[in-house]
């Protein structure tokens, strides 16, 4: 009697088991992932411009002759004048070559031009098309591989982009609202530590139901009113934005909200 | 059997969808810089009072004009941004009492002024309020009684009280500018000490203009002037109390004198004495009258000014070739120069706040006004000019007045001397109006301290 209850009792263990581990993805609604995180790794590629495999650099010539135009239609080019070899260089030209190097160093075509004025060690580092195209195909390759390995979202990435924050874009759109909105207090002092951490807790359509400064103590305490002065500005500026510029869907996962105000980079100029 | 449940309990926990999520964190590193926008209403008075002070004043409406002393200033000083009083909505005896802040963020204020002027016991008693509308709340309430020809101070201590409790630092507004005042054609100019509120009010002469004067620099703990004055051809420092009108000469001094200059705490002044062709810098304890000489170069060292704490001293000096700006201990010792840009530099002062030194520079035939930090890093120029000079700090370090001259035409003429501000960020420059021609200013500390 006693061996069948065991026995009957472990397998309803080992049932019940099985249906709790099941439980979630049944209850798991479909993923709603936001397709933005895609088209910003394609707009990133787009903007940087390193140097191109051949096939690629036709592509590119053809856009750089449309740009070409456009400028024309807009403004004569601008007349660059050639740096003769033999020409003494004066203590200002130096710089000014300088500067130019680094600015060049991405474009294989205007180092070529300018490599009379590069001594022969950074000719070296610097100009070899073949090694640079091979190693943009290796590069490619492997690049291609990783979005060959990211098409498949399994079910662990699938709960992370839940979890995780903000998509690239949503916070963006959030930065740039609140940027308008925060009048950056001038009188504060560019070398102490003045952040201020606000948590907010939103109503789905982007509205504050509440506002709460994280160190709130510090407030009040003694020669802070700087920082005083910084929360304050930064409850201003979230009450003037409202409603925040919040994605319009999974909203569990942005309803709590922590803004880190940090003044110092503005205020350093 | 019941911990057979409740292990199976625990397993159903263990395994249950997490449905929590991690708190999300945007970092906020930009912001605008426009001026915050607030609305100064007028300050509401009843009827017995506004006709008391209009008898006394001459003034229709005095609780008006203070608020018109405290929007400029706020106007002047580019942080804020006043709004056109024709948009408010509420009538200002209620909105001192309890602002409808609907009304007032419909016109995008994000701060509002009020309050309430009264005529008390022969006394002007005024009342402001400060409101934050977007919160929707008092951020601060003070009210002052004065006699009634302080009306203008209590314009400028309001705005101070409203500066600082919205930006964190002390504001600049009560406070007055002495300069030398000047006439005359360029080659015959009468050289007259002279002092004017900051808002450019209130200009008094000091001296009659008999004798040159030059360098008048504030005490930074009272309302205490030193300044140089040639009498019988010989350069004389002096001492001069603003408040009583009482004047001393310090000490006659071999030679030329220049540039003398108190000590942070008011109780030296330093200064440059030239004697054979060298020019060294010394203090004079004011109580003793002892003289220190603190540095032996024989290269040209002047212009003296003391860091905040006292600690330390950044003067110009051409020891190295040319004119540039070197800081020491305040006994002399461990001297670094700390400029190394292109150009002479000349004038150094350094900032209330301890964080900068203001200079004058001379490149290529042109004058600027910049600030460095105390190591000489992170040169910036503030404002570019024919001919412009001696930077003064306000009170808070955050603006500097100077002197910027015109050039004359062919025929000799059109030369003029001007007192102008401009304030850190390099945007807010504004010329301070002067009745007369007005050179060399020195900027006070608060009044109201």
């Amino acid at each position: 009697m006693n061996r069948s209850i065991i026995i009957s009792s472990g397998l309803h263990v080992i049932l019940i088991m099985i249906t709790a581990m099941s439980l979630p993805f049944l209850a798991k609604k479909p993923i709603d992932l936001p397709p933005i995180v895609s088209v910003e790794l394609i707009q990133i590629t787009d903007k940087t411009n390193i140097p191109f495999a051949p096939k690629a650099k036709k592509i590119i010539e053809k856009i750089k002759e449309k740009e070409k135009k456009l400028v024309s239609e807009q403004a004569p080019p601008k007349k660059v004048k050639k740096i003769k070899p033999d020409s003494v260089p004066m203590p200002d030209d130096k710089v000014k070559k300088v500067e130019k190097i680094k600015e060049d160093k991405q474009n294989p075509e205007k180092i070529d031009n300018e490599v009379k004025q590069v001594s022969e060690f950074e000719k070296k580092e610097l100009f070899d098309p073949n090694n640079i195209a091979a190693l943009i195909d290796k590069s490619k390759v492997e690049s291609a591989e990783a979005i060959s390995k990211t098409d498949k979202i399994t079910q662990d990435q699938q709960k992370s982009f839940q979890n995780a924050g903000l998509s690239l874009s949503e916070e963006d759109a959030l930065k740039a609202q609140i940027f308008g909105c925060w009048s950056i207090p001038l009188g504060l002092p560019y070398n102490e530590n003045l952040l201020v951490r606000v948590k907010l807790l939103l109503n789905p359509d982007g509205t504050i139901l509440q506002s709460e400064i994280l160190d709130h103590a510090r407030m009040n305490k003694p020669g802070q009113g700087f920082y005083k002065v910084l929360a304050e500005s930064a409850l201003r500026a979230i009450k003037l934005c409202q409603p925040l510029r919040v994605p319009t869907t999974g909203y569990e996962r942005w309803k709590e909200l922590q803004l880190n105000f940090d003044a110092r980079e503005m205020l350093e100029g | 059997m019941c911990k057979m449940i409740r292990i199976l309990f625990l397993i159903l926990i263990l395994f249950l969808p997490n449905r929590t999520f991690a708190l999300i964190e945007v970092d906020i590193t930009r912001g605008n810089l426009n001026p915050l926008p607030v609305a100064v209403s007028p300050l509401s008075i009843d009827e017995s009072s506004r006709q008391s002070f209009e008898k006394m004043l001459k003034k229709k409406n005095i609780g008006s004009e203070i608020s018109k002393i405290v929007e400029f200033n706020l106007k002047t000083s580019g942080l804020f941004n006043p709004l056109n009083k024709n948009a408010f909505l509420q009538e200002p005896d209620i909105a001192n009492l309890k602002p409808r802040f609907e009304d007032w963020s419909l016109i995008k204020a994000q701060a509002l002024i009020t309050g309430k002027v009264n005529f008390i016991d022969g006394k002007l008693r005024v009342e402001f309020r400060l409101w934050d509308v977007l919160g929707g709340k008092e951020i601060m309430a003070l009210a002052f009684t004065t006699v009634p020809d302080n009306w203008r101070r209590v314009g400028h201590i309001i705005t101070d009280k409203v500066y600082e409790r919205l930006t964190g630092e002390k504001g600049y507004f009560d406070t007055r500018i002495i300069y030398v005042a000047e006439e005359g054609p360029k080659t015959r100019r009468i050289k007259k000490l002279a002092i004017i509120d900051q808002d450019g009010a209130n200009n008094k002469f000091l001296t009659l203009g008999n004798e040159l004067v030059l360098t008048p620099r504030f005490n930074p703990t009272s309302q205490m002037v030193t300044y140089l004055s040639y009498f019988k051809n010989l350069p004389r420092v002096y001492l001069l109390d603003i408040e009583t009108g009482m004047q001393e000469v310090v000490g006659d001094f071999p030679g030329m004198t220049f540039a003398p200059r108190f000590s942070p705490d008011g109780k030296k002044i330093i200064m440059s004495f030239a004697k054979d062709g060298n020019s060294e810098i010394y203090t004079m304890d004011l109580e003793n009258r002892i003289v220190e000489k603190i540095t032996n170069h024989p290269s040209i060292d002047t212009s003296p000014s003391y860091s905040p704490d006292g600690k330390y001293i950044c003067f110009n000096s051409d020891r190295s070739g040319y004119q540039q700006i070197y800081i020491m201990k305040s006994d002399g010792s461990n001297v670094k120069r700390i400029s190394f840009g292109r150009g002479l530099y000349g004038t150094p002062v350094w900032s209330p706040r301890g964080d900068l030194i203001a200079f004058t520079k001379l490149h290529k035939g042109k004058f600027y006004i910049g600030v460095m930090r105390t190591d000489g890093s992170g040169e910036r120029l503030l404002t570019e000019n024919f001919y412009q000079e001696a930077p003064s700090w306000s009170p808070n370090g955050r603006v500097l007045i100077f002197y910027r001259e015109t050039k004359t035409d062919d025929k000799g003429e059109g030369f003029s001397a001007k007192l102008w501000s401009i304030d850190l960020t390099g945007y807010n420059e504004r010329m301070v109006k002067t009745p007369i021609d007005a050179s060399d200013p020195s900027w006070s500390s608060l009044l109201s301290n």
